[in-house]
């Protein structure tokens, strides 16, 4: 009964998410294509900024998030907090793919070139290939404790990455641009044009949000089959 | 609008929109999957 009630309550909550999501996303696509100016040298591609800097700040928002769960499942040794873990890496790694497609597609334009090995976009490859290895690691291990030991492991590891590619556009003046936005004393991008960023970032929270917990609820019937294999074997 | 390059800011939205569904279509198959191997292996104990 009371889990029928918690299904509903969360079915709600994916619900509000979803509407305040697509609300959020139509008025910045709005704001963006209709009402933002133009900006004078890059031309109309400049606006992917708009995707891909919420979706970096999703993306490393989710895999912060993961390692704090992957920390207290080492602590507590609770599978609730893999699955959680396992569950937020994932979404994370959606909104990190599009970080990487975005910022070619950008690239090829500005450059001339789809890809440069400097330093941003190397670590964040890096980056990129740590998180699909463990959505790959988890796939590999059945054992449920020996593969949410090593996961944790490689999340710890991969925050420590994620701090290298925050620094690595101060660290070292490569090709990618230097730090933009005021919140790193960038200098800003001028009036109202940073804002559809940090809007767009919570349409895309509130989105990592709902896919969050339809993975959970997956994680959650995975444990269900195993508990009632292992059952059928004991028979 | 400014018309310049307005083809690949096309290519970087649809790109990034198309990742989201993709992730999405691969979210859905997985939880029928799961639903599915959960029916097959209730309707196996009460078998047994």
């Amino acid at each position: 009964m009371s889990e029928t009630v918690s299904e509903k309550t969360r079915d709600r909550i994916m619900y509000v998410l979803a509407m305040l999501s697509a609300a959020l996303l139509t008025w910045n696509l709005y704001k963006i294509f209709m009402i933002l100016p133009d900006e004078k040298n890059q031309g109309a591609i400049y606006r992917i900024v708009y995707m891909h800097v919420p979706s970096i700040f999703t993306g490393f928002t989710g895999f912060f998030v993961a390692l704090a769960a992957s920390a207290l499942y080492l602590i507590t040794k609770d599978l609730k907090y893999d699955a959680f873990a396992a569950a937020v890496t994932e979404v994370s790694l959606a909104f990190a793919s599009i970080v990487l497609a975005t910022g070619m597609i950008w690239g090829r334009i500005i450059w001339g070139i789809w890809w440069a090995w400097d330093a941003r976009l190397t670590t964040m490859l890096v980056c990129w290939l740590i998180y699909f290895g463990y959505v790959m690691l988890r796939r590999a291990i059945d054992e449920p404790t020996q593969r949410a030991r090593l996961s944790a492991v490689v999340s710890v590891f991969g925050c420590v990455d994620i701090m290298i590619v925050y620094k690595s556009i101060e660290w070292w003046r490569t090709q990618h641009p230097a730090p933009v936005l005021s919140v790193r004393d960038g200098g800003g991008m001028g009036p109202g044009m940073e804002s559809p960023i940090y809007w767009n970032w919570l349409a895309f929270m509130c989105l990592a949000a709902i896919l969050v917990m339809v993975r959970m609820r997956q994680e959650s019937i995975s444990r269900e089959i195993d508990s009632l294999r292992r059952m059928a074997h004991a028979y | 609008m400014d018309p310049r390059n307005f083809t690949y800011m096309f290519y970087g939205y649809a790109a990034a929109f198309l990742i989201l569904v993709v992730y999405v279509v691969f979210l859905f198959r997985r939880q029928q999957k799961l639903t599915n191997e959960l029916d097959r292996v209730r309707r196996m104990l009460e078998k047994n």
